[in-house]
This record gives C-alpha cells, sequence and structure tokens, in this order.
C-alpha cells in the first residue's frame, strides 16, 4: 500500500463532522494521516456520496481450508484509488455476548492495523467483528494472526452463521439459560458448518434469554432460541407491597394488570394475585416491577424456527418448533445440537438451492417438515387450528388394497403425542 | 513477515470467561434487579449486594484502530479494563467502582465525544449496514445517513421522555441487512434490474433464475449470448438477482427513493413480536444528511410521544388507535400502495365491520 496520502477531497463528507453524534468521518480523516489509504478510501465514499452511486464490486477470496469470512471487495475506480483494488472485509467470531477485555480489543486492532487499513466495526448485522481494508495476501496474513492469537473467522455464504446472544446471565436478571454457553457450544459444536458452507442456503441461530429477545432472534434467525420457564413465576410479596408503595395502587392497574395480554393478574390488598396457568411469559410484569418479579425457577428455553426478512417470500416469523427444552447441563446442550443436525439433514436433503428453513417450510408445510424432524404437533405451534377442511385424514381412508390395516377406532378420542424434552 | 501457514484451526468461538468483568464472573447467573440511574447509567446489583454499574454510549459502530485504543485506555482507567457492546451497536463500560462513575462519564463524553443514552424509553443507536463504504449492493449509504440522523435525535437518545424504547434501522438495499424495527429506513428501487449481457457469463445463471421470488427471470439467447431476460410485468424491483449477478443492475441514482416503515418489534412483552409497516415513501435519497428522512422520523416520533401511553411500543400504540389516526396524526398521506398485494396480503385487511368514522 502507499505510503503517501493523497490530498483529501471530501466537500459532502466534512458535512457529517458537525453535530454531537460521534463522527466516523472525523476519525477516518485523523486516521489517514496514519494510513494513507484511508484517504482513498474517504475521496471514493465521496465520490459516491456526490453521484449517489457505490463502487464496490464483490469477488471470491477464501483462507486455504476455508470456504467463508472473507468478504472480498474490490473497487470499480481501482486505477484512480489504487489501495483500494483489493479491499476486503474478515469477519471474526466475535466473544458470546460482545465482552470483552481491553487486551483483546487492542489486540484486534493491532491485528487489523497491521495487515490492512485498520478499520473494525463493532458489530456487524450477523454479530461478527468486522475488520476492513485487507488486500489479497493481507486478508490471509490477517486470518493467520487472528488464528494463532485465538480468534476464528466468522462465516458467510449458504453455511451456519456466526451465532449472536445477549449479554445472559452475565449481567442480567431474567436470563432463563445460560446464552454465552450455549453460543459458544453451538459455534464450536458446528465448527465446520461455519467455516465451509455445504448448506443450501444459509443458517442463523440469535439466542436470547428471555422473551423480551434483546438479541432479535425471533426475525433474525433460523433458529431463534428463547429462554422461558415452566411453572409459576416467583412472587415477592414485600417488594411487591413496596412498588405499590412507591409507584401507586394506579400505576399498577394502568401499567401492569391492565397491561398483562391474558389477564392473569390480579390485585388483592397490597398483595398480587399471578393465575400461572394463563401466564404466557411475555415478561411484560417482569420488566416494570423486576425488584418484586422474577421468571420462575424451572428454567429453560423455547426453540423456534424460520426468521428471516423479506427475501424471498415475504417476512417469516420464527414459529414455536419445541416448546420447552433445558439447557442447563453439558448433556442437554448436546441433545440440542443433536436435534439440530436432524433438522438440518432434513432441511439440506429436501430444500431447494438458496431456499432457507422459513421459506422451505412454507413451501412444504410445517405438517410435513414436522414429520421430517419427528416433532409431535403440539397445541403451543399454532396461534389456531386450521380452517381449509380439505384435508388428507391417512386414518379415515378406506384401506388402498386388500389387507391394508385402517386405523380403527377413529381419531377423536385418541390421547394427544406430545413431549417435554429434544 | 512470516509465511503464513494457514491451516484451518476451526477454532471456535472466543473463550468469553476470560472476558467477562470480575464481578460478571463472580456474580454470573446471580443478579437480582437493576436500576437506570440517570439515561445511559444501569446499576446491576447481584444477589449478595454485589453492584457493577454500565455505561451505556452511542459508538459510531465503525471505528479506526486508534479510536479502539483510546476507548481501551478508557476502560483500563475506569472498569477494570472490561467492556461490551449492544444489539444496537451501543458500547457499554463496565465500572466495578461507583467513585469511577463520575470520571468516566467525563472521558467519555469529553475526551471520546460519544453520548450517553439510548438506555430506558429513549431513541437507542441504529442498526445499520455497510452502505456505500463497503458493500457491493447498496443504493444509498449507511453509516453517514446514520450518523445524520442520530444527531437529529439525540434529545430522545439522551433523555427517558418516549413511552416506551425505540429500536431504529436503516438498510441501504431491499435485502434490509438491518432488519425490523419500530421505524426502519429502506432504500426502493423503481424499475427491472438493466442487463449487462455481455458480462452475464460470469456468474451462474441458473441461481440467477432461480432467486427471483416473482418467477420473472428467464434463460434467453441476446446477439447469441446465453444470458437471461426479465418479464417486466412481473419484476417488482426487489433486487434479489443483483445480489446474484452484478450485471442485473438494480440501482439507479436517479430514480432510486427510500421509504419508512414502523411498528416492528421483536420483544414478546404484552404483545407477540409483529412486523414492520410501510407508513411512508417516494423520500428522496440525499446525501450527505438526508433531511427529509429526519423531518419523517422526527414526525412519527412527535406524534408517538404525544399519543402513547407508558410502556406502549410504537407499533402497539398505532394497533390502538388505528392505522387511520397514525396516518391522520403524522400527516403522511395514506395511498393505495398501503394496501398489501404480497401473499399475506389478506390477513392485513380489516376483515371486520368495527371502524371509526
Amino acid at each position: 500500500m502507499s505510503t503517501e496520502r493523497m490530498p483529501l477531497n471530501t466537500t459532502m463528507l466534512n458535512e457529517l463532522e458537525s453535530g454531537p453524534w460521534p463522527s466516523f468521518v472525523t476519525d477516518l480523516k485523523e486516521y489517514s494521516k496514519k494510513r494513507p489509504v484511508i484517504a482513498q478510501l474517504l475521496n471514493q465514499l465521496e465520490e459516491s456520496y456526490q453521484n449517489k452511486w457505490n463502487y464496490w464490486q464483490g469477488k471470491i477470496l477464501n483462507a486455504p481450508g476455508y470456504g467463508g469470512g472473507i468478504i472480498a471487495r474490490v473497487s470499480d475506480k481501482a486505477s484512480k484509488y489504487p489501495g483500494l483494488a483489493n479491499f476486503h472485509t474478515v469477519r471474526v467470531i466475535e466473544p458470546p455476548g460482545w465482552v470483552y477485555s481491553t487486551d483483546a480489543l487492542r489486540n484486534l486492532a493491532d491485528i487489523a492495523e497491521k495487515n490492512g487499513a485498520g478499520i473494525l466495526q463493532f458489530h456487524g448485522m450477523s454479530g461478527d467483528v468486522l475488520l476492513l481494508g485487507f488486500d489479497d495476501a493481507g486478508s490471509l496474513q490477517c486470518a493467520e494472526d487472528l488464528m494463532s492469537n485465538g480468534w476464528d473467522i466468522g462465516g458467510s455464504g449458504a453455511a451456519m452463521r456466526t451465532l449472536q446472544c445477549c449479554v445472559g446471565q452475565a449481567r442480567c436478571e431474567m436470563a432463563c439459560y445460560d446464552t454465552m454457553k450455549m453460543t459458544k457450544h453451538i459455534t464450536d459444536t458446528f465448527i465446520h458448518y461455519l467455516h465451509r458452507p455445504e448448506f443450501v442456503y444459509k443458517f442463523k441461530f440469535k439466542l436470547s434469554g428471555c422473551p423480551n429477545d434483546c438479541s432479535n432472534a425471533i426475525v433474525r434467525s433460523d433458529m431463534p432460541i428463547i429462554g422461558t420457564w415452566r411453572g409459576d413465576m416467583q412472587v415477592n410479596q414485600a417488594k411487591v407491597a413496596e412498588f405499590i408503595e412507591q409507584k401507586g395502587m394506579e400505576y399498577l392497574i394502568d401499567n401492569v394488570l391492565t397491561r398483562c395480554p391474558t389477564r392473569c393478574l390480579s390485585v388483592r390488598g397490597k398483595e398480587l394475585v399471578v393465575d400461572n396457568s394463563d401466564c404466557v411469559r411475555c415478561m411484560h410484569c417482569i420488566n416494570v416491577m423486576h425488584k418484586a418479579l422474577k421468571p420462575g425457577k424451572d428454567r429453560g428455553a423455547t426453540i423456534l424456527v424460520g426468521g428471516k426478512r423479506t427475501l424471498k417470500i415475504g417476512d417469516t416469523m420464527g414459529s414455536v418448533l419445541v416448546p420447552f427444552v433445558k439447557l442447563e447441563t453439558d448433556e442437554d446442550r448436546s441433545n440440542f445440537t443433536d436435534f439440530v443436525e436432524k433438522v438440518w439433514e432434513f432441511w439440506n436433503d429436501n430444500g431447494m438451492d438458496h431456499e432457507r428453513i422459513g421459506e422451505f417450510i412454507y413451501r412444504i408445510g410445517m405438517l410435513t417438515f414436522l414429520k421430517g424432524v419427528e416433532i409431535e404437533p403440539d397445541p403451543r405451534m399454532i396461534s389456531r387450528p386450521r380452517t381449509t377442511s380439505y384435508i388428507k385424514f391417512e386414518e379415515l381412508g378406506p384401506s388402498r388394497f386388500e389387507g391394508e390395516r385402517v386405523q380403527n377406532p377413529p381419531v377423536w378420542n385418541r390421547e394427544s403425542e406430545s413431549r417435554e424434552s429434544l | 513477515m512470516s509465511q503464513p501457514t494457514l491451516a484451518p484451526r476451526d477454532q471456535g468461538a472466543p473463550d468469553y470467561t476470560k472476558y467477562l468483568h470480575p464481578l460478571m464472573a463472580k456474580n454470573y447467573g446471580k443478579w437480582d434487579y437493576h436500576e437506570r440511574l440517570r439515561p445511559g447509567v444501569l446499576v446491576h446489583v447481584a444477589e449478595n449486594g454485589d453492584k457493577l454499574y454500565t455505561v451505556r454510549a452511542g459508538s459510531p459502530r465503525t471505528m479506526s484502530a486508534d479510536t479502539v485504543r483510546k476507548v481501551c485506555a478508557i476502560a483500563d482507567k475506569y472498569c477494570e479494563g472490561h467492556l461490551r457492546f449492544t444489539t444496537r451497536s451501543n458500547i457499554e463500560f463496565l465500572v466495578g467502582k461507583k467513585e469511577n462513575l463520575d470520571p468516566l462519564i467525563q472521558a467519555v463524553e469529553k475526551d471520546l465525544g460519544w453520548p450517553l443514552g439510548g438506555t430506558g424509553p429513549s431513541v437507542s443507536n441504529i442498526s445499520h449496514t455497510q452502505g456505500w463504504l463497503h458493500c457491493n449492493l447498496p443504493g444509498s449509504d449507511a453509516a453517514g445517513s446514520v450518523k445524520a440522523l442520530m444527531d437529529d435525535l439525540i434529545h430522545d437518545f439522551k433523555h427517558e421522555e418516549l413511552p416506551n424504547r425505540v429500536h431504529i434501522s436503516s438498510s441501504c438495499c431491499q435485502i434490509n441487512c438491518a432488519s425490523h424495527g419500530d421505524i426502519s429506513i429502506i432504500v426502493q428501487h423503481h424499475h427491472p434490474p438493466r442487463i449487462n449481457h455481455k458480462n452475464m457469463q460470469i456468474c451462474e445463471l441458473p441461481k440467477v433464475v432461480a432467486i427471483c421470488p416473482a418467477a420473472a427471470i428467464r434463460p434467453a439467447v441476446v446477439d447469441g449470448v446465453e444470458t437471461v431476460e426479465v418479464v417486466e410485468e412481473k419484476c417488482m424491483y426487489c433486487g434479489a438477482c443483483h445480489g446474484q449477478c452484478p450485471s442485473m443492475e438494480i440501482r439507479d441514482a436517479q430514480t432510486d427513493t427510500l421509504s419508512i416503515w414502523v411498528g416492528g418489534k421483536m420483544s414478546n412483552a404484552r404483545s407477540a413480536p409483529t412486523f414492520m409497516k410501510l407508513a411512508v415513501w417516494g423520500i428522496p435519497n440525499n446525501p450527505p444528511r438526508w433531511p427529509e428522512v429526519s423531518a419523517a422520523v422526527k414526525i412519527i416520533l412527535k406524534a408517538y410521544k404525544e399519543g402513547g401511553k407508558p410502556w406502549e411500543r410504537l407499533g402497539e400504540w398505532i394497533e390502538r388507535i388505528g392505522w387511520q389516526r397514525f396516518f391522520e396524526k403524522t400527516g403522511f398521506p395514506f395511498t393505495r400502495y398501503h394496501i398489501d398485494d404480497s401473499p399475506e396480503a389478506l390477513s392485513t385487511l380489516n376483515r371486520s365491520a368495527m371502524l371509526r368514522l
């Protein structure tokens, strides 16, 4: 990379230097004194601003043995800005919960600066740390330096993507399972699938410790894992009384009782009465009265499936696949990853190219999907039963050949089949 | 420079236990409750009474190595060398000693120049994408438009005066990497892709055909070259093909616009999670400061601040007052394009006789 800094020509970008919000333009302009290639980057960005046009193209570059993690970018304006001819991003798997020591952060800054432009982003929309501005050799050396310093590169392409989780039990009283440990477990167990794209399309996990879903799992991941609990929530009546004294009864009625989606809260004197059988674990009352109320003690998670943004069939929200699993022991965690392998096998055997699992379920139907992954139907998977009456009841048709045993008695009094573990 | 060995090592996620603040490690899974001391400052109290303070500030997300080092110097001085980031790219300094709180706040606000806030019922930092800085598909910028918008929304980042939290996301193409938010800004294209037939063979044509959600792309031979054609009546200008193949150019500097969507919510609190809905379209893509976007977002926030009841998220407020009144209160025109014609469309119609007349 050249050592001479070209003059900055950033008339429009300069307008992003004023105002109270921190300016990446000011930061990068200052830094360009040390890293001259940044001046080329800013000048190209200025041209994008002037012309409302983008000058980056993609290409494919991988560290040997890896199939993803380097997002290669080449500039259309490389003749004018030779430093941008190859200016790639390296994705780095972030520490679960995005917790850092300053040593770790400095190490990332040093690796980014030594091998490339020295621009870092905390974090990409998939959760990774993004290091920007490496040429081909610099990207590979960066990957090497990351690995020899205990880091690993993140996912891209039709692979398991880098995971993302909330801060969980490290600093939150609401977390119903250890999101960080689970994130590390899934990442490490399936690291092969993260580094080598071999699925029909991408697959994302996001983990949240409670239904507040701070990691935005339900709509941003193919398999949201959202903490929850069974049985009664914990109520500290002394602190309920304290809450009422401080905030007043009206506040309790207006902002807690009437905001409960299933009206399972009522008040008797200064005591909160909870009909736990109707509680849907929405978290609202706990959010408002978090000193007095807590999730129950029998904790675990709900596994959902199929969340993604709009391409191609429109938005899909994750929907319930397994209502409750315990995620406390190593065995619980490995049961989960075994289950995921079964889901992946069915999806990858039957999914079409470029078909996310939510789109796959949309195409084949949840019934077929449940059969494929060997999960029994459960009323908690639906918001209402079907309304279309055209149904192929396997049990009720005539025998298709002589001697075929048709199920009898009919299913109307059959016991429902559901289970509580994977 | 040593010769890279480049053997894949598949090391996996970093060992986070090394990075936990000592009070986090000590009280892992044993937190009792938390309080907001002031906007941007939280205290988490453990069962044994330990207190961990968090100072949350807006980060620009994109940082030079030197800025990262500046952040580290501050965290070394006041935070026992520990910090974290949030889903919405806020930075959180973790403080074990209360006496470090004020000097830390001073250092973050004055030396670093990053504002405190984003806690409780406020506007949090904006989730955003790469934009012109480093993506191959963007129709607009991300880091710059976020900077300009947060400058204009700074009061509501630093103060907790809204009915509930507001998550904003900003995406620079229709793939919408930044996803749903209470308020979300998206680029919108207005004509089918322009195909560069000469350059079509660089991609796999079956993939370009298969990616189209409208089944509008089919194989064709143009001037003796195997390429594709687009059935223009079917095309909905999503740009999925452009993500697959750079020769299917969907962007247009002259005609691309921005639209604003409202009412996305991922938390389960009170009501089930919801997708965001179209509020206003046809906003000019106007760098460097996108003033029309700021104006529209401010109109939405003002109406929400005035009309929302405590704890109501933006979408919940609109569901309560009805979309008709949302359009009245914001002054945004309700147009034919607000009526959905996607596969989900029927469920978005008012299938009742319940109306405000």
